[in-house]
């Protein structure tokens, strides 16, 4: 256990001459014709916060994979520093290899058994199951000496299903340290946190590092990378093309690096408003002991307008986005979706009605992944006549339009026969914005539309619902994300335990203000 | 040192050779037992494949076996592909063949053209019917399909009994426990004169491309997929879930009862409390061997039913015990398991580097 045995080092020394943790050279795979990893060399040293940056499908997650065993790289060789300092070979395809080399990775979605206790969860793995009772003791207070040296504070006597995602996070990150990682892999670890929550796990992660630990750090947001790691190395198409100091490294030219080309800023036009198409008065959503719920909810979204929704997930978006979506009826109050009162749980009424849907979830909700990209193309107008005559699918012509939508939002995939499963998480979303845009809808419910999408992706999904705003949808934008809030927003609303604020208008609120209303604290406190 | 690397794709010769390499291999580990047992190896398996194919005759036989279970096969393929865990067909199997007697031993009196398709469709009936119970129940209160299906088994089982021994026995059978025989008129025809080959064949190769046709080609085929492979998915989408389950159950169910129907009104004549000798859970290996493929149905039951043709063939003439038949089909269903998992990962050789 790095944190611990490595003395606090103050003064560290310059970074040549602290000791190499972790090696890669040359490591290349390909998948068939695709070159995944193209000869990579990395190294990471002890105490080192590194950025890996590069777009969905540059290679990150592949070449972590290799690191990881989960993959076997066609080329070259990872060495690892054994306990004595010492680089070793580490052997290739061997996760229990990896794991007993010392290296720890928290992924975005959580590897946790949500039935077990969070202290459960952390010894899990490291004893045989048969013997969980033995050791406990000595397991619970190493485990009591982790969370007071670092600061990572969860409740450990619960199911984990039960905490919130950013202690289910640090659970995930406790779990790593008590297997006396020396290399920590966060993946996207920010995704899903408030900025709150987001500056004490930076904290946390560099005091890990002063302890000696070496961090490799993924993420999209490029400020977090920027204040957080001393060096980024960026892949782009397989190939690292960039490995530098963080130092005197803007935010542009780290996403040049990893697009490869220039982004166009975001055009954003004055709103112009239309007829209202979502409006709720004193809307109630679930059950009043439900976590995720909507209590009295108000709200006016008109054509032509952007309203984000701010919050924590679980504080009754998922209520709000249920409701528009259809999967939900409200319990008291009156909803009014596209001149139409919504009162029962109908999605596909709700299609009807001209809303376009885009569930925070594309694996779960979104798509189905052994179906084709087509498939999943057509799949909420399946009963159109442009899509089946006397109930027979006419596919030529479900195929002709999915290869349309392909060419016209440069969805990457082998074509529209290919299951949807084998695309990237960009090229999903856009398949799912395909669908939703394709009707012209007059309300568009995003949730979480960028979530786990690089760069390109967040720019394309951007530039669309922009261009919808454009045409005169109105659109519900619930994210985590406040640099997207801000980025789209007309108006804000923050949502905190199932109670919606009145929405606000962008322009003069600061991330502070929302951040603090997302924590609890009523509008008049937080100015 | 081997490792099993994720596919992302899986290319449809390899689907096949998975299903005809576990079929062999089956074979292959049957032979230990066999060997064991002292028995002539190479004998033993010529002979079953001999019995299962060596003559026209033999192979209509196999044939014939393999009517119920393409039946039986079908109804638990279409299942199975949107996640409803039916493992009733024999229970839907024994509904459909009471339904035969019931209709077509005498209560009505109509033409062959008219009473043969009654009998099937009532049969069908009867055993969708009994699937759309459970079906409901899970939908409705999320209870267990596979222990309600399962258990259903043993209770139209028993009634089936309760009927042959009661208001359905034939007083003319000297006592056997067994139904009135059906008429001439309810009786589907035989194919080749001379031989037990009958119209039930030909029924099960016209359900197997329809449902083939239904799976692929049309809306509601689509929606059944959607909401086998992801369900919350087919619901946010605003397909209707309950309504494509409750038309699975309904094709299951109806195609297990057609099982029944078949055996009786094509082969046996009368209704008997051994009229399935486990031909509903049959289907379960036949519809796994076909990896959930209609098509794919009809040459895994010709397969399963070769097994226990070529296996009773044997034992006739060398005294090993059929029984292993149940083996080689057990194995089979096992070999196909594992090979599953060939469909799945790439097996990757790995040479462990020395540190």
């Amino acid at each position: 256990m790095i944190a611990l045995t490595a003395p606090d080092q103050p003064d560290r020394p310059p970074h040549e001459t602290r000791p190499l943790v972790l090696s890669l050279s040359g490591i290349t795979k390909r998948f068939g014709s695709l070159v995944a990893n193209d000869a990579i060399d990395l190294d990471v040293r002890a105490g080192e916060i590194v950025a890996l940056l590069g777009e969905n499908g540059a290679g990150k997650t592949t070449l972590m994979s290799i690191l990881f065993g989960h993959y076997v790289a066609d080329e070259g060789t990872v060495h690892i520093a054994d306990a004595a300092g010492q680089l070793a070979p580490l052997p290739g395809g061997s996760a229990e290899a990896a794991l007993r080399a010392g290296i720890g990775m928290v992924h975005q979605h959580f590897a946790l058994a949500e039935n077990l206790t969070g202290f459960e969860n952390i010894v899990l793995g490291t004893v045989p199951l048969w013997r969980l009772g033995f050791g406990k003791a000595t397991a619970r207070a190493k485990v009591a000496r982790l969370m007071k040296e670092t600061g990572l504070e969860a409740d450990l006597g619960v199911p984990v299903g039960r905490l919130s995602v950013g202690e289910q996070q640090r659970i995930e990150i406790l779990k790593a340290l008590y297997r006396d990682v020396r290399v920590l892999i966060l993946d996207e670890p920010t995704a899903v946190l408030t900025p709150q929550e987001a500056d004490g796990l930076a904290e946390t992660v560099k005091a890990l590092s002063k302890k000696g630990l070496a961090v490799i750090f993924i993420s999209h947001k490029l400020h977090e990378v920027l204040a957080l790691c001393e060096r980024v190395v960026v892949l782009r198409g397989g190939a690292k093309v960039a490995d530098r100091p963080t130092a005197g490294a803007d935010r542009a030219t780290l996403a040049e690096l990893m697009v490869g080309r220039e982004i166009p800023p975001r055009e954003r036009a004055p709103a112009t408003l239309g007829a209202p198409v979502l409006r709720l008065a004193g809307v109630d959503v679930g059950a009043p002991g439900e976590r995720d719920r909507l209590e009295g909810a108000d709200l006016e979204l008109r054509g032509g307008e952007i309203i984000g929704i701010a919050g924590v997930s679980g504080n009754g978006q998922g209520a709000l986005a249920a409701l528009v979506a259809g999967l939900k009826a409200p319990r008291n109050g009156s909803c009014e979706i596209v001149g139409h009162a919504a009162t029962r749980a109908d999605p596909s009424a709700r299609i009807g009605a001209g809303v376009g849907r885009i569930p925070e979830d594309r694996h779960r909700d979104g798509t189905i992944g052994a179906l084709s990209v087509a498939e999943n193309y057509v799949l909420e107008t399946l009963a159109a006549s442009e899509n089946q005559r006397h109930g027979l699918l006419r596919r030529s012509a479900i195929r002709a339009r999915a290869a349309q939508a392909i060419r016209d939002y440069d969805i990457r995939c082998p074509g529209p026969e290919a299951p949807i499963r084998a695309l990237s998480g960009g090229n999903m979303q856009k398949v799912v914005l395909a669908r939703v845009l394709e009707r012209a809808p007059r309300l568009i419910l995003a949730h979480q539309p960028t979530r786990g999408l690089d760069i390109g992706a967040t720019t394309d999904v951007h530039r669309r619902l922009l261009a919808a705003r454009g045409r005169g949808a109105g659109i519900l934008l619930i994210s985590e994300d406040l640099d997207e809030l801000f980025a789209l927003s007309d108006r804000i609303a923050v949502i905190h335990a199932g109670h919606l604020s009145p929405a606000m208008d962008a322009a003069g609120l600061d991330t502070r203000t929302v951040g603090l209303m997302m924590a609890g604290h009523s509008a008049e406190e937080a100015a | 040192m081997i490792r099993f690397v994720p596919r992302e794709r899986t290319p449809v010769w390899l689907t096949l050779a998975v299903s005809v390499g576990a079929g062999l291999v089956a074979l292959l580990l049957t032979a230990i037992p066999l060997a064991l047992s002292g028995a002539p190896v190479l004998q033993a398996f010529w002979l079953m494949v001999e019995g299962a194919a060596g003559s026209g005759f033999a192979f209509a036989e196999t044939l014939t076996r393999a009517t119920p279970l393409i039946f039986t096969g079908l109804a638990v393929a279409v299942a199975f592909r949107a996640k409803l865990w039916n493992i009733g067909a024999e229970g839907q199997l024994y509904a459909g063949a009471l339904a035969t007697v019931a209709l077509g031993a005498g209560m009505l009196e109509l033409p062959p053209a008219l009473l043969v398709p009654v009998v099937l469709v009532g049969a069908a009936v009867a055993g969708a019917a009994l699937l759309l119970v459970p079906v409901f129940f899970k939908m409705r209160f999320g209870a267990d399909e596979v222990v309600v299906t399962l258990l259903l088994n043993f209770v139209v089982l028993l009634f089936v009994q309760m009927m042959l021994e009661g208001p359905m026995k034939d007083e003319m059978a000297l006592g056997w426990p067994q139904s009135a025989p059906v008429l001439d008129e309810a009786t589907l025809p035989k194919l080749v004169p001379g031989l037990r080959l009958h119209g039930g064949l030909v029924l099960a190769v016209v359900c197997a491309i329809g449902l083939h046709v239904l799976i692929t080609r049309t809306v509601w085929g689509f929606r059944i997929r959607a909401v086998g492979e992801n369900a919350r998915a087919a619901r946010y989408a605003g397909l209707p879930v309950g309504k494509a389950m409750a038309l699975v159950g309904l094709l299951s169910g109806g195609l297990a009862g057609l099982a029944g129907a078949s055996e009786v009104a094509g082969l046996k004549g009368y209704l008997t409390a051994d009229l399935s000798p486990g031909f509903g859970y049959a289907g379960i290996v036949v519809a796994t061997l076909a990896n959930l493929s209609p098509l794919g149905v009809i040459p895994a039951a010709v397969f399963i039913a070769a097994v226990f043709v070529g296996a009773d063939s044997m034992s006739r003439a060398i005294g090993v015990s059929n029984y292993l038949a149940d083996l080689v089909v057990a194995l089979s269903l096992l070999c196909v398991m594992v090979g599953g998992l060939l469909i799945r990962f790439r097996i990757v050789r790995v040479r462990r580097e020395t540190a």
